[in-house]
């Protein structure tokens, strides 16, 4: 490259004289989705995990004797009108109106809180009917696989409840506004994911 | 005390738990603790407890971080070669009836052991500290995309080391092999306490690993200087991009397979047991899909390494520059698609077996281009023989060899002969110790005075590039012969005499190779003391090519004073051509991240949970578990994280060097 050196034009620029502002956290939605495909890796796997080992009953129940359609579509519904009650909170947000946004977040956390209940009581009917999961494969993965998701559901509602203090105490700061973007992401994550458990587990389990 | 109250403090722990019934544990021990009261003693004496909190603990500069992992590095590799050794001075002498000095139940845990250590313990924090301290100074940056993140991780991966530190001493290790293959690392097998310290040593260690990954990519790709396209890129950055994609789309893989192990040890699940339809071969697979990815990990870095050695000390731009590129890029995408062939002998029939065969021979393709590139960037260069460029070239002839095994292993019937056997134990410390440990020694040669200043004494490295390299050949070939021979891995004793001699040739290049351990840690003593005399105030001793050798040795907190724009592939070398000088006033004040204590304190809870779930002390783990939650939430309420250095600073910073140079003449 000597012929920069000896070419007439312009000296060649090698550095910066005024720094662009590096805005705080220009990096955290880059981040936080290659966070959340790791997440979807996890997923992937106990996906896997039922995908093999969800027929194996071991002479034990089976989805048709254990699942209750009616009460997984409450549930579903349940998740899906929280992610839609989370976009409403992110409108509010876009228009800067703290009071708005607070209430559809408390009413999204309401939705995954009942999402959770049901949840839970789904868990304990069948541990009370003797499907617990050291019966057998299939029910090790089928509650490792909705229990992680559910598991989930619980760290965002912590998160959320986080969220709703920061935004009370601090408003709504350019910082919280970025929170409130990852966890956005993180709740419609878990409603896609909650997509396939329901697809492949439940809807499919029925037809085994 | 009531026996419960006792159980419910302690948990499984108890006095019996001390392996006191060991001589050779005791007197370890009994070393390390003399040795740790000894440093204590001194850091307290010299009053450098309040300085290393302040300056290295919590700091979130990606230099200070990048050395910590080194020495993290060092430090456990010493334990992992005793382990090695140990090993060694066992098989060679248990022969004609002799038992050896070691029984069955402390050998399985030092093999187990070692490859743990070496792997997530000693590679692993050698290769993340690299990337942390290069990459940025590489790319123009100041600092990582999230300081914070990088400081935390760190503190994870020590934490995991700390675990695995502590199974020496209270309770025991695994027994069941690197990997843990159930069913023999189930609870019904291995129903002590050295699964779970793996379990938990290697989940605290994986979410420092996975966000130390994301944290790299996100930096390549969002804070690159001006002007440095993907295709400008330094082909280490280039190397430590892909390593850091493998790394976060396959730990994940990792977490989720040992937790599963978790659940069948701790709730009782059928995941991986023979019975009730569980299905311990899935874990095989899905421990493997991690695994094989995980080799690329620790290999890909070093490949850039020996691109940068290759071509400074070659004098000339690197051959081939593209093709480096979609090489390292082919080698990401191929480490995906071979994980079978680590089982072969599984039973998946011949399509699969063949399929799996055909792509792990592929991968032999980019990385034969990569040996060529570096043969043809040396080809009429003008090479200078320092030490660097000596371990690149025992790189070249040693990873040739163990890529020459790996292909033989390759053909799934020479597998089926050949597997579990001490020729593949050959195989893989042929790359393992031939690249990435070659490399390793490559790169803390070549980047050590830009993080000290000076040069490492190039004497006692030769002593060490000498002995490592020859005790290498020594220690491994010899287990070439006896794999053919059909001697299997992991044996205590042999009735066999003829075999020997082949043992004692080993357990010799193991001793040679502590010599080069020794001869290195007494190169950076001698460094250290003779740091006058082998001092480097110009910042670019090696006549470098890429920014890194832009700015000082020891480079300034904030990198660079002003970002640099790059118009050029080797940045520095085009500025240094075009008669590049530096600015010399005009400075700003520069923005950067603060220093925190939060990483280490979660990591600290992080260890008190795994300890807890260990051992069973379930209000440890249930505490330290709120607390590890409490923390993490309290560190989000403080919304201050950085910090303007003051333009004076920066200049006095600026006008030191400028003096320094001028003395230069």
């Amino acid at each position: 490259m000597a012929s920069i050196a000896t070419t007439s034009g312009p000296e060649p620029v090698f550095h910066l004289e005024e720094e662009h502002a590096h805005a705080e956290g220009s990096s955290t939605m880059l981040g936080f989705w290659l966070y959340l495909m790791s997440d979807c890796l996890i997923f992937a796997m106990l996906f896997a995990a039922y995908g093999v080992l969800g027929g194996n009953y071991a002479a034990g129940p089976a989805p048709k004797d254990l699942f209750d359609l009616d009460l997984v579509a409450v549930n579903t519904a349940m998740l899906l009108f929280s992610s839609i009650t989370y976009g409403f909170a992110m409108l509010a947000m876009d228009k800067g109106r703290v009071a708005a946004t607070q209430a559809w977040l408390a009413v999204t956390a309401l939705f995954g809180l009942a999402f959770l209940s049901i949840e839970l009581y789904e868990f304990s009917h069948m541990i009370h009917e003797g499907a617990t999961p050291q019966r057998s494969a299939f029910l090790s993965s089928f509650f490792t696989l909705v229990g992680t998701h559910g598991l989930h559901v619980t760290f965002g509602l912590v998160w959320l409840v986080t969220l709703m203090t920061q935004v009370a105490r601090f408003g709504l700061i350019e910082a919280n506004r970025r929170r409130l973007m990852c966890l956005s992401m993180f709740w419609h994550f878990l409603d896609v994911v909650w997509i396939g458990v329901f697809t492949f587990v439940y809807l499919m389990g029925m037809l085994r | 005390m009531p026996d419960s109250l006792t159980k419910f403090i302690f948990g499984r722990l108890t006095l019996d738990s001390l392996p006191l019934h060991e001589p050779i544990v005791v007197a370890t021990f009994a070393a390390v603790a003399l040795g740790g009261i000894a440093l204590f003693g001194v850091i307290t004496y010299f009053k450098l407890w309040t300085y290393l909190w302040r300056e290295w603990f919590t700091s979130v500069d990606h230099k200070k971080i990048g050395i910590m992992y080194m020495v993290l590095g060092l430090v456990m590799l010493l334990r992992g070669f005793s382990d090695a050794i140990m090993m060694r001075l066992q098989q060679a002498i248990a022969f004609n009836g002799s038992e050896g000095y070691l029984n069955s139940h402390h050998y399985d845990q030092i093999f187990t052991a070692h490859g743990v250590i070496m792997i997530f313990f000693v590679a692993m924090p050698f290769v993340t500290g690299l990337m942390n301290f290069v990459v940025p100074l590489q790319i123009g940056a100041r600092d990582v995309s999230f300081p914070f993140l990088n400081n935390f991780s760190f503190w994870m991966t020590v934490g995991g080391a700390i675990l695995v530190m502590a199974s020496l001493f209270v309770g025991e290790f695994a027994r069941t092999g690197w990997l843990a293959y159930p069913p023999l690392s189930g609870i019904g097998y291995s129903p002590d306490v050295g699964v779970d310290y793996y379990i938990w040593a290697l989940q605290v260690a994986g979410v420092g690993t996975t966000l130390s990954g994301i944290n790299l990519i996100c930096t390549i790709i969002k804070m690159r200087a001006p002007g440095m396209t993907m295709m400008r890129m330094p082909v280490f950055t280039w190397t430590s991009l892909c390593t850091n994609v493998l790394i976060v789309a396959s730990f994940p893989v990792l977490t989720a397979v040992l937790s599963l192990l978790a659940l069948d040890r701790y709730v009782g699940t059928n995941f991986f047991t023979n019975d009730f339809g569980g299905n311990p071969m899935m874990y095989v697979n899905l421990i493997w899909i991690w695994g094989h990815p995980e080799v690329y990990i620790l290999i890909l870095p070093l490949f850039g390494v020996f691109s940068e050695v290759t071509s400074t000390f070659s004098g000339k731009r690197l051959f081939g520059y593209t093709s480096m590129v979609y090489a390292t890029v082919v080698i990401t995408i191929l480490s995906y698609l071979v994980w079978l062939h680590h089982f072969f002998t599984m039973g998946s029939g011949a399509s699969v077996n063949s399929f799996f065969g055909i792509t792990t021979m592929i991968i032999s393709i980019p990385t034969g281009a990569k040996i060529f590139n570096w043969l043809f960037t040396m080809y009429r260069g003008r090479i200078r023989f320092e030490l660097p460029m000596m371990w690149t070239m025992a790189f070249m002839l040693t990873f040739t060899v163990g890529g020459m095994t790996g292909v033989l292993l390759a053909v799934p019937p020479a597998d089926f002969v050949l597997h579990n056997s001490l020729f593949l134990i050959a195989h893989f410390h042929n790359v393992i110790i031939g690249g990435v440990l070659f490399g390793l020694f490559a790169g803390i040669a070549y980047w050590w005075p830009k993080a000290f200043g000076f040069k490492l004494d190039p004497f006692w490295g030769k002593v060490s590039f000498w002995c490592w390299v020859v005790g290498f050949w020594f220690a491994f070939m010899p287990l070439y012969v006896l794999g053919l021979m059909g001697v299997t891995r992991r044996m205590r004793v042999f009735d066999d005499p003829s075999l020997q001699i082949w043992f004692i040739i080993a357990a010799f290049g193991a001793v040679l190779i502590a010599c080069g351990i020794a001869a290195f840690l007494i190169q950076i003593y001698v460094s250290i003391r003779r740091r006058e005399a082998l001092t480097d105030p110009t910042g670019d001793p090696w006549d470098g090519r890429t920014l890194e050798w832009s700015t000082s040795s020891p480079p300034p907190a904030y990198n660079f004073a002003f970002t640099p724009v790059v118009l050029d592939n080797d940045a520095w070398w085009d500025m240094k051509k075009a008669g590049y000088s530096r600015p010399l006033s005009g400075f700003k004040p520069i923005h950067m991240p603060s220093n925190t204590g939060t990483g280490v304190i979660l990591a600290a809870f992080s260890v008190a949970l795994g300890f807890g779930l260990i051992w069973y002390i379930w209000w440890l783990a249930a505490l330290s578990f709120v607390c590890l939650i409490a923390t993490a939430i309290g560190h989000t309420f403080n919304y201050i994280r950085d910090f303007h250095i003051p333009a004076a600073e920066v200049t006095q910073t600026e006008e030191a060097r400028t003096t320094l140079l001028a003395a230069q003449g």
